[in-house]
């Protein structure tokens, strides 16, 4: 049987096993790693900083190998080659022979020759064991420096911010990603990185690298010094030649070993792909045209027809510290009579660059810093010659409609190449859909690979596989679980249109199974919304907080949240907040939403406690349901002396009127008396900021793990006109959202976007605004207090109890101390 | 009659409460000696479960607590602190790796229902 020796496993070397598998090309493969791990993941090898793992990383499990049939030898350095005898020797001494062998060693880092690199402290990026070593390192010290300011150097870079570094990246040339970037777009992505926290230090040459042992600093060319303690080189690659050397194999005198168009060395039996490989003069620094070199390899190896590897698009796109950065094409505009149109936003920090062939019918290439929305349709533009429109400047100006981005995925031809790492087609990935099923980016990668390398395309991928699905009929559905093949939207009008009251009586009529803790909590939100009923009527279908009106906290036990519309409360009921939570022994804070929160109450207590709350004025908060929570507020013209309209009493009238509505995910709001926005209205899903002339209305904003700001819908209104946009907008929203989406979302997810939102409820462009307004002022109607309902009711009361057999409480429950308050015990000290 | 689990281990059938009492499509918490079961009334199906009230997730005697429901025609409860969901018939958790829970069998007999322990 025909043997073929693998030199190295790195990306491209395991890669050119799978394509040998999945040719069937009929040898006994023979692999030799120099590391001790099967091959991983280098292009994202900066993730291993922020958590994931080793295994995360690996292309594929040892298992993998041995299921393949691939002999794989990990840790052993093959060390020579006698051609005469295709033979090989590695450093254990071990001979081996082959009828094909494949360099695919890779590169190290390069490394120049500065005084002091030998110090403790100095590093490089390259493998995982790298990147331990520098972890360990990183832990002593507080200030780090990567030499090299191109692609790896800033990869480098984030992942010493990650270990939480100061970090600075020095760069010989006079711009960052010299290869990629010109020099606005350089500087524009500077001043982001700088706006980050990156120091950036241009047009540096460094001496030294000073220290008496280990790194303590950096000595420049120019006189100047940097004080680090730790340094990264990432200067570079240097192709791993010196086996083909020491073997007599041609190699080209700047490194790498010379191949041919089929990747063939000097030697009719020696092949090599990757970094290693120097192709007309050219080192592709990339795995994208690694793994084209391999696809070639494979299929001389498998008999196939001939397939020659012609050069290779150096295209990229990346998010460096969460700046996209996007190169494509002939980014810097070298072809001869190349026209440059440049977009920049130094507001927004972005900057655009085309550049368009003389004639201006074609787009050459560019660059994108900021904003890549635009990569995928621009690169497939630029590789499939795709003619202009007239106006070539529109594709960079007045952007952001997310059309185009369909658009450019329609006018590609299905050749257009999508996933360059895997070489998967438009065409592959329309056939997926159409003959396969496929439906989401998750099953594309199943069938077809694309997205799985560098996972540049995953956007593209998106926009094709909604395409193709528009395209045969299908609607892109989005049913709720596997009980019901509807959306929430659908569902609401269902229950609202057939009067269906009950969730069983919904099951029946429209739904299979016997339900789930996913639709049954979002039935019982629809038909709060639709019918304001009491909610306790089916309180099984109910998450644990609404079943029992309190929230559920460590321990099992509740909390009690009365509302306090506005945060405005007088002494006496403070006093009696005070009292109570006293007497049922309840640890008391106050809320981000200007009221007060009691914790540690018993669920066969909340009766009790809710009872007397009720006896001094207090009613429900629904701190507990999707619902309206607060209406916070500043003090406004009242008092304080800046306030130019009353927005205490606009808050506690807004927080009345939409107490108890129950929503897809809660709600909250906020009045400001004046612009200096004290109540931070900015940040809830519905904010009034006051004027001199009336109320500026906000919408969809949201504080959360993903902060965003509100968008406004309307300025300057009178107080009735902003309650009634304010009706319309929450009717609108519980009506059309998905299940817990908050506001925020639901309009990042609207098409059209705050242009639509704001025809559809300030225009009235759907001819609903009317009928918006009646539904919230019925359900309005029907608000009662939830506790008082079942203060007054011993059946509800009787509901809250911890067993059913027996009176005594939970057993289980206990307290610690903690700032003379109580407080349940770590729930991780098991 | 019916029962879930495997009953021919049970020594002490435990007449836990009226049928009656337990919420339909839901659950309560059953105090036996010192130990707290939960049981559920799965009426939409015509059946009964039991199980630890515990959940090993995080160690809080909260499942009865849980909405019931189905996968696939699994029945399952789905605990409310972070929606570990456990299958009632094996106890097997349905959505991690975690660890399982302990099912009892249940019967109703007379309007009661009765759930069988080993001791």
């Amino acid at each position: 049987m025909t043997r073929i020796i693998i030199v190295g496993n790195g990306m491209v070397g395991y890669k050119l096993c799978e394509k040998l598998k999945k040719h069937q090309v009929s040898a006994h493969i023979i692999v030799y790693g120099e590391e001790p791990r099967p091959a991983y993941d280098r292009v994202h090898l900066s993730s291993y900083f922020n958590g994931k793992t080793e295994e995360d990383l690996q292309m594929a499990p040892i298992s993998w190998y041995k299921e393949q049939g691939v002999e794989l030898h990990l840790g052993e350095l093959v060390t020579q080659i006698d051609r005469e005898h295709r033979t090989i020797i590695t450093h254990t001494g071990r001979t081996d022979n082959y009828d094909y062998l494949v360099l695919a060693t890779g590169s190290s880092a390069f490394v120049p020759q500065v005084k002091g690199v030998e110090r403790d402290g100095v590093f490089v990026y390259r493998t995982i064991d790298d990147l331990n070593q520098i972890i360990n390192f990183g832990k002593t010290v507080s200030r780090a420096a990567v030499i090299g300011g191109g692609l790896l150097g800033l990869e480098a870079a984030k992942a010493l911010q990650d270990l939480g570094l100061q970090t600075h990246v020095v760069e010989f040339a006079p711009r960052l990603m010299p290869r990629q970037l010109d020099e606005t777009g350089a500087s524009v992505l500077q001043q982001k990185l700088e706006s980050l926290g990156l120091s950036v230090h241009l047009k540096k040459s460094t001496r030294e690298i000073a220290g008496n042992g280990v790194v303590g600093g950096l000595d420049f060319e120019d006189g100047t010094f940097l004080d680090v303690e730790m340094v990264v080189i990432s200067a570079g690659i240097r192709p791993r030649d010196e086996l083909a050397k020491r073997s007599g194999l041609e190699t080209h005198p700047r490194g790498g070993v010379i191949v041919d168009d089929l990747m063939k060395t000097n030697d009719a039996h020696i092949y090599a792909v990757g970094e290693v490989a120097v192709h007309r003069n050219f080192i592709y620094g990339l795995v994208a045209p690694g793994y084209e070199m391999a696809e070639v390899v494979a299929h001389q190896l498998a008999n196939k027809e001939l397939r020659t590897f012609t050069g290779f698009d150096m295209s990229t796109k990346l998010k460096l510290l969460g700046v996209d950065v996007g190169s494509f094409g002939d980014a810097l505009g070298e072809t001869p009579g190349a026209v440059p149109i440049i977009f920049q936003d130094r507001h927004n920090g972005t900057y655009k660059r085309i550049n368009i062939s003389s004639d201006g019918k074609r787009l050459l290439g560019g660059i994108l810093v900021g904003d890549a929305s635009q990569y995928g349709a621009f690169h497939q533009m630029a590789l499939n010659q795709l003619a202009l429109p007239p106006k070539p400047e529109s594709l960079i100006i007045g952007t952001g409609d997310k059309n185009n981005a369909t658009d450019g995925v329609k006018a590609l031809p299905d050749t257009a190449m999508i996933c360059a790492c895997e070489n998967v087609s438009k065409g592959d990935i329309a056939n997926a859909v159409r003959e396969k099923g496929a439906s989401s980016v998750d099953h594309i990668k199943k069938f077809t690979k694309a997205c799985t390398g560098c996972g540049g395309c995953t956007s593209m991928v998106n926009d094709i596989v909604k395409y193709t699905l528009e395209s045969l009929g299908h609607k892109v559905k989005k049913s709720l679980c596997e009980h019901f093949d509807y959306s929430r939207q659908e569902l609401y009008d269902i229950i609202s249109i057939k009067g269906i009251r009950t969730y069983d009586d919904l099951l029946e009529a429209c739904g299979k199974g016997d339900g789930c803790e996913i639709c049954k909590p979002a039935v019982a939100s629809l038909m709060a919304s639709i019918w304001n009923e009491t909610i306790l009527s089916q309180a099984t279908i109910q998450d644990t907080n609404d079943r029992f009106l309190a929230n559920i906290q460590r321990g099992g036990t509740y909390s009690v949240v009365p509302r306090i519309a506005g945060g405005e409360i007088t002494p006496a009921k403070l006093i009696a907040i005070g009292r109570i939570a006293q007497k049922y022994d309840l640890y008391t804070k106050i809320t981000g939403g200007q009221r007060i929160d009691m914790f540690g109450a018993r669920v066969e207590q909340l009766p009790e406690i809710w009872e007397e709350l009720i006896s001094e004025g207090f009613e429900s908060g629904h701190a507990y349901g999707k619902a309206l929570r607060t209406v916070k507020s500043c003090v406004g013209s009242t008092w304080c002396r800046y306030g130019v309209q009353d927005s205490v009493s606009f808050a506690i009238y807004i927080e009345e009127r939409y107490k108890g509505l129950r929503a897809p995910h809660k709600l909250k709001g906020a009045v400001s008396g004046c612009i200096r926005e004290c109540a931070e209205a900015q940040s809830k899903d519905f904010g009034v900021i006051a004027t001199e002339k009336g109320w500026n209305l906000y919408v969809c904003g949201n504080g959360g793990s993903r902060p965003q700001h509100a968008k406004l819908l309307v300025s300057d209104v009178d107080t009735d006109t902003c309650v009634k946009l304010i009706d319309r907008f929450l009717m609108f929203y519980i009506k059309t959202a998905d299940p817990l989406t908050r506001t925020a979302t639901w309009l990042n997810k609207m098409e059209g976007g705050m242009e639509y939102l704001r025809d559809v409820i300030v225009n009235d462009s759907l001819g609903m605004a009317e009928s918006l307004e009646q539904d919230m002022v019925e359900l309005l109607k029907h608000y009662e207090c939830e506790w008082k309902k079942v203060v007054e009711d011993p059946s509800l009361r009787a509901q809250f109890r911890h067993f059913i057999n027996d009176d005594e409480q939970d057993p289980t429950i206990s307290f610690v101390g903690m700032r003379e308050q109580k407080s349940p015990p770590d729930w991780n000290k098991k | 009659m019916l029962s879930t689990a495997d009953d021919t281990q049970v020594k002490v059938w435990f007449r836990a409460a009226r049928a009656a009492d337990f919420p339909e499509n839901g659950g309560a918490c059953v105090r036996y000696k010192d130990a707290q079961i939960a049981v559920f009334n799965f009426s939409r199906r015509s059946e009964w479960y039991a199980c630890q009230n515990l959940c090993p997730h995080k160690m809080q005697m909260v499942l009865s607590r849980g909405i019931i429901g189905s996968t696939e025609g699994e029945p399952k409860v789905a605990c409310p602190f972070h929606k570990r969901t456990f299958s009632l018939r094996t106890g097997a958790c349905m959505n991690s790796a975690d660890e399982g829970i302990v099912t009892f069998p249940v019967k109703v007999e007379d309007g009661y229902v009765l759930i069988g322990f080993a001791q």
